[in-house]
């Protein structure tokens, strides 16, 4: 059965904490930390950007795989933030690792949604026998637009699936979508910062989407909550996935290994797939993980994974989340994150 | 106009290809013609390991325009673990963590834009090891 064979992660060193954003806009960090559990976010250095992160994310993947990258024969990166408006993240990547080039490479995009995308086209092909190799990343450095509610959450971070049909150390049983055009959350093209609906962004799109692809899902598979061991829901604040969880019938001791929000923000594009990676880190052969990604605009991917005994050969081969979760931070003030994130007009 | 030049370093600011001497083992990056050990022209291409040991380094304080929001930052000589040796950036650091002899990983990182219109330049830099 196709399923992952190798995956990876990266989030940078880079933090800012909550109370160091509202204390810029005068704004109270106790309740916006209650409000969105979230104490503090990543953020990308001056020279890291979504290409960077992929192919770091990648390097795990294929480390931990244990393949000749050359084998790979699509490589898909999902984000909002990809570097270039015209030209494909994705061709830096290949080069960088040693694909190709006699290999399949596209750009996504669907708000949070496109990293999850790129796993699932990647998967459809090794399925189908197109080749034996393929892997989808999802990566973001997202920005939220100064004094605005997102930029207490919108951070930097991704990671990489690498899917085939040997040694594989997490199977695809199941998969399902739930899509609708609902404008919660958009960019428009030349703007630097997203708008967003408020609260519409909760119940109508995200709880509506992520509810009903996990039911979706679930009835599917013939699956009920306590058939899994874990499961990971797109992450914008702490808070939505656990609510989202809740509703579907999960306990928080079921979330709380993919439940890395609170410590790194939301990653976007990166968000459930390094939820995953973080609970693939801690999962033992036979557990079940139910993912389920949620993009603005709207729409949700869920999986139905099957650990196997593998995941104890390659667990190590590479640095697990939680170290890069906790160690060798480096915190910024609001002055050098402004200046990270380009937020200061320069003189040419 | 960068990009011809920008793209025929791929190989070594991506990967780190090297020439390795078929005669003798020297290990050229980037890449030579003539091994200068042993006068040999033929070279088997190699991809260095991405980690090695500072050798020395410097704090540059006042950069050029391109860098000039990144000061202060390191720059250092590093011997990676084959032997080769090479000029990168030291990131994610206060530059006083930096000492000669510490280890350090080289990785991607974006090295400079060129200017608001044009291309991104990737490359290696060097973060200590952890």
């Amino acid at each position: 059965m196709a399923g992952i064979v190798g995956y990876g992660s990266y989030v940078p060193r880079y933090r800012i904490t909550v109370e160091e954003i509202a204390k810029q806009w005068g704004k109270d960090a106790v309740s916006i930390k209650n409000g969105l559990l979230v104490n503090e976010k990543t953020v990308p250095g001056m020279d890291e950007d979504t290409i960077t992160i992929s192919v770091q994310a990648a390097k795990y993947a294929v480390q931990r795989a244990g393949i000749d990258p050359k084998e790979i024969g699509a490589v898909y990166i999902g984000s909002e933030s990809h570097p270039y408006a015209v030209k494909p993240s994705g061709t830096i990547l290949i080069d960088a690792l040693g694909i190709g080039p006699d290999v399949h490479v596209s750009d996504f995009e669907f708000a949070c949604k496109a990293g999850t995308e790129a796993m699932y086209v990647a998967y459809s092909h090794v399925k189908a026998g197109n080749m034996d190799y393929a892997m989808g990343i999802g990566a973001d450095t997202s920005q939220g637009a100064p004094g605005d509610a997102l930029e207490f959450t919108a951070s930097a971070g991704g990671s990489a699936f690498i899917m085939g049909k040997e040694h594989v150390v997490a199977e695809i049983e199941h998969t399902y979508s739930y899509t609708s055009d609902t404008a919660d959350f958009w960019r428009r093209e030349g703007r630097m910062y997203p708008k967003h609906g408020g609260r519409f962004t909760g119940e109508p799109a995200y709880f509506r989407h992520v509810v009903s692809a996990g039911q979706g899902m679930m009835e599917q598979a013939g699956m009920k909550a306590e058939d899994f061991s874990y499961a990971v829901f797109h992450m914008p604040n702490g808070k939505f996935p656990l609510r989202a969880g809740k509703r579907l019938g999960f306990t928080k001791k079921q979330i709380e290994p993919g439940w890395i929000v609170p410590w790194i923000g939301n990653t976007y594009s990166g968000a459930s797939p390094t939820g995953l990676s973080a609970t693939l880190d801690v999962a033992k052969p036979g557990d079940r993980i139910l993912v389920v990604s949620f993009g603005s605009g709207a729409g949700s991917d869920a999986f139905v994974f099957r650990v196997t005994d593998e995941i104890e050969k390659i667990r190590n081969l590479a640095p697990g989340f939680k170290s890069m979760m906790d160690d060798h931070k480096i915190y910024l003030t609001y002055g050098e994150y402004a200046k990270f994130r380009g937020k200061i007009q320069l003189n040419d | 106009m960068i990009v011809p030049r920008y793209t025929r370093e791929i190989p070594q600011r991506y990967r780190l290809e090297a020439g390795k001497c078929k005669k003798c083992g020297y290990l050229a990056f980037p890449p030579r013609v003539v091994c200068p050990e042993c006068g040999n022209r033929r070279f088997v291409t190699v991809r260095l390991k991405p980690a090695g040991t500072i050798l020395t380094y410097t704090v540059i304080h006042v950069a050029e325009d391109n860098f000039a929001a990144e000061t202060p930052f390191a720059v250092g000589v590093v011997e990676t673990d084959d032997g080769a040796r090479l000029t990168a950036q030291i990131v994610d650091c206060k530059p006083e963590e930096i000492e000669i002899g510490k280890r350090v990983n080289l990785i991607l990182r974006r090295i400079r834009k060129e200017g608001h219109a044009g291309i991104l330049q990737y490359g290696y830099k060097a973060v200590l090891q952890r």
